[in-house]
């Protein structure tokens, strides 16, 4: 099976995130910059199929030179090669226009599977695989919990609020999993030293076939006006039990109305 | 006035959203607010009243078992053809994961901007959003089409403005690529009567510090005598304390109740992005110098074990 996997390189969730001041966009300049962690998910996911069902996993990332090191990473935990989209006039780009080159992108690549983080950290967005679904005329099974592979039939559970559906599709498909699906492989040291030498082929605009005017802040379909920190919140009373502390809470939630 | 589209959020068990509730109520605010439901057939007919209450004019009804029958793409067929036809102002979903689907597929079918994660809405379409986890805001535009955007739950307060909607049938015609993610089943897990997580007004959570699985119906137990919903932080649902679902975080639900009370959380950062925005904070956690403290309006120091049968057994005295 031909698996493609979708992944982001997104700013650390874990420390201080921004918008730029100049032209509202991600910083990423400033930030740590990291693979967007439902994508380890994903990257995890295609190696068991591939481990169980043969086949070749490609990586695909649309980011800036930078993303270079996300992709050497994601390589490093077994996939067999890349491609990346990188193009000074995609900078910017909103999610219908990202749709639009990633979608043409994965025309060139032939997958049966494409799967993806259900969302990336940054933006949460979670259009993406529906987006690529629509059009590449290819089933959208997002959320999954669960994947499983018979022979060009897939099948995943997918957590919804009220509980799960199993839903199922024939391949060529899109599959979008939550972190509940496996458990991420470390990179081996040998893993590390095999992504150096894996192909990383890198694809511009003209080679999708896309017009620089349909991408990048120019050619986004919504537009960032302002935008600001939220004032931080204050830490309120804090009080060691001494054997009250319950009572005290509740008085704290009669004052504001609660009981 | 132009028209507003609500696409209706209704569960089997509950209903219609309270989340529906909120885009109607915005949708007021910027044109004449037609609700539509896109579900099985008789789907329209049990929620119609309630659609009304809140200020729906128009119902529209697309009712077919192709609908529930195969994932997201025939809906946004669906609203598609209907935007095309009635040529709204706006188009409101819900921002959870289904509407957030439909609106991706019917952002690339129109080649229309989307906002997602939309916490208030002004007449010329700006949108307010929160970004990174709550910690920034960001005014933003839809500049190509009209405003599709996705709704956050409780970001309005809901308030009635009774109606009689006329319904109009919607006529379902699918394509063959609408039908390629059949849903086989629909299995139900949600627990009892407590309201769903993300539009609960009270959220009391439980993280790593409840300690087993077991000791979670002293969540619970908060819970329903506050009549919250139970959630749990990801290092609780990782220790297999509590089911995903319930998870609240960064890779988890985002909730912005009136009130969120932590219990045994620390408050790692994974775990503030996805309740930071919650209107009140309480906590009880061991450790004095855990994060949640940080955010917390009233904090309680000391052992859960013993202070949260102390905060049951006051609730129930003062009830």
């Amino acid at each position: 099976m031909n698996i493609v996997v979708l992944v982001k390189q997104v700013p650390d969730s874990g420390a201080d995130r921004n918008l730029r001041s100049d032209d509202n966009t991600v910083d990423r300049g400033s930030a740590n910059n990291v693979i967007n962690e439902m994508d380890e998910y994903a990257i995890e996911e295609a190696l068991k199929i591939k481990e169980a069902h043969g086949g070749e996993v490609t990586i695909l990332t649309m980011g800036p030179d930078r993303a270079t090191e996300s992709i050497r990473k994601a390589l490093s935990m077994g996939p067999d090669a890349a491609v990346h989209v990188v193009d000074d006039a995609l900078h910017g780009s909103c999610a219908v226009a990202t749709s639009k080159v990633l979608a043409a992108a994965l025309g060139q690549l032939n997958a049966d599977l494409v799967l993806c983080g259900a969302e990336s950290t940054d933006g949460r967005v979670q259009v993406l695989p529906h987006m690529l679904a629509e059009r590449l005329g290819v089933a959208a099974l997002t959320g999954a919990r669960k994947l499983t592979v018979d022979g060009g039939t897939l099948t995943v559970e997918r957590q919804t609020e009220e509980g799960y559906e199993v839903v199922t599709a024939a391949t060529p498909a899109v599959v979008s999993v939550w972190d509940t699906i496996n458990e991420p492989r470390y990179p081996s040291f040998k893993g590390i030293m095999a992504a150096k030498k894996k192909p990383v082929r890198t694809l511009a605009l003209a080679d999708l076939g896309v017009a620089a005017s349909e991408v990048g802040l120019d050619g986004a379909t919504s537009t960032v006006l302002e935008h600001s920190k939220r004032p931080p919140r204050s830490g309120g009373e804090k009080v060691t039990d001494e054997g009250s502390g319950g009572t005290q809470l509740v008085e704290f939630l009669a004052t504001e109305k609660f009981v | 006035m132009s028209e507003v589209l609500v696409v209706v959020e209704a569960t089997r068990e509950f209903g219609v959203k309270k989340v529906t509730l909120e885009m109607l109520t915005l949708a007021r605010e910027l044109g004449t607010p037609s609700a539509v439901v896109l579900g099985g057939p008789g789907a329209a007919e049990a929620l119609g009243a309630t659609l009304g209450e809140y200020g729906a004019q128009k119902i529209y009804a697309a009712e077919s078992e192709e609908i529930d029958g195969y994932l997201v793409a025939p809906k946004a067929t669906v609203l598609a053809e209907l935007v095309g036809r009635v040529q709204p102002a706006a188009v409101l979903l819900a921002s959870a994961q289904e509407g957030k689907e439909i609106a991706a597929r019917l952002a690339v079918k129109l080649d229309n901007g989307i906002l997602t994660d939309v916490v208030g809405l002004a007449a010329d379409g700006t949108a307010t959003q929160v970004a990174f986890a709550g910690s920034t805001i960001v005014k933003s535009k839809v500049t190509r089409g009209l405003p599709l955007v996705t709704v956050r739950p409780n970001s309005v307060t809901p308030s009635p403005a009774p109606a009689t909607p006329a319904v109009e049938p919607l006529t379902v015609t699918l394509t063959d690529a609408d039908k390629l993610a059949r849903v086989v089943e629909r299995v139900a897990e949600q627990k009892g009567s407590r309201p769903e997580l993300t539009e609960a007004s009270v959220v009391v959570a439980g993280g790593r510090g409840v300690g087993n699985a077991d000791n979670f119906t002293l969540v619970e137990e908060v819970a329903d005598l506050l009549g919250g919903a139970v959630g749990a932080s990801r290092a609780a649902v990782d220790s297999g304390y509590y089911p995903h679902q319930f998870q609240i975080g960064q890779t988890g639900k985002t909730v912005s109740p009136q009130l969120y009370i932590a219990l045994g959380i620390s408050g790692a950062i994974q775990h503030r992005a996805g309740m930071q925005t919650s209107k009140t904070i309480v906590a009880v956690n061991k450790d004095a110098e855990a994060p949640i403290f940080e955010l917390a309006d009233f904090g309680v120091v000391g052992d859960l074990f013993k202070v949260v049968p102390q905060i049951t057994e006051e609730i129930r005295k003062r009830k």
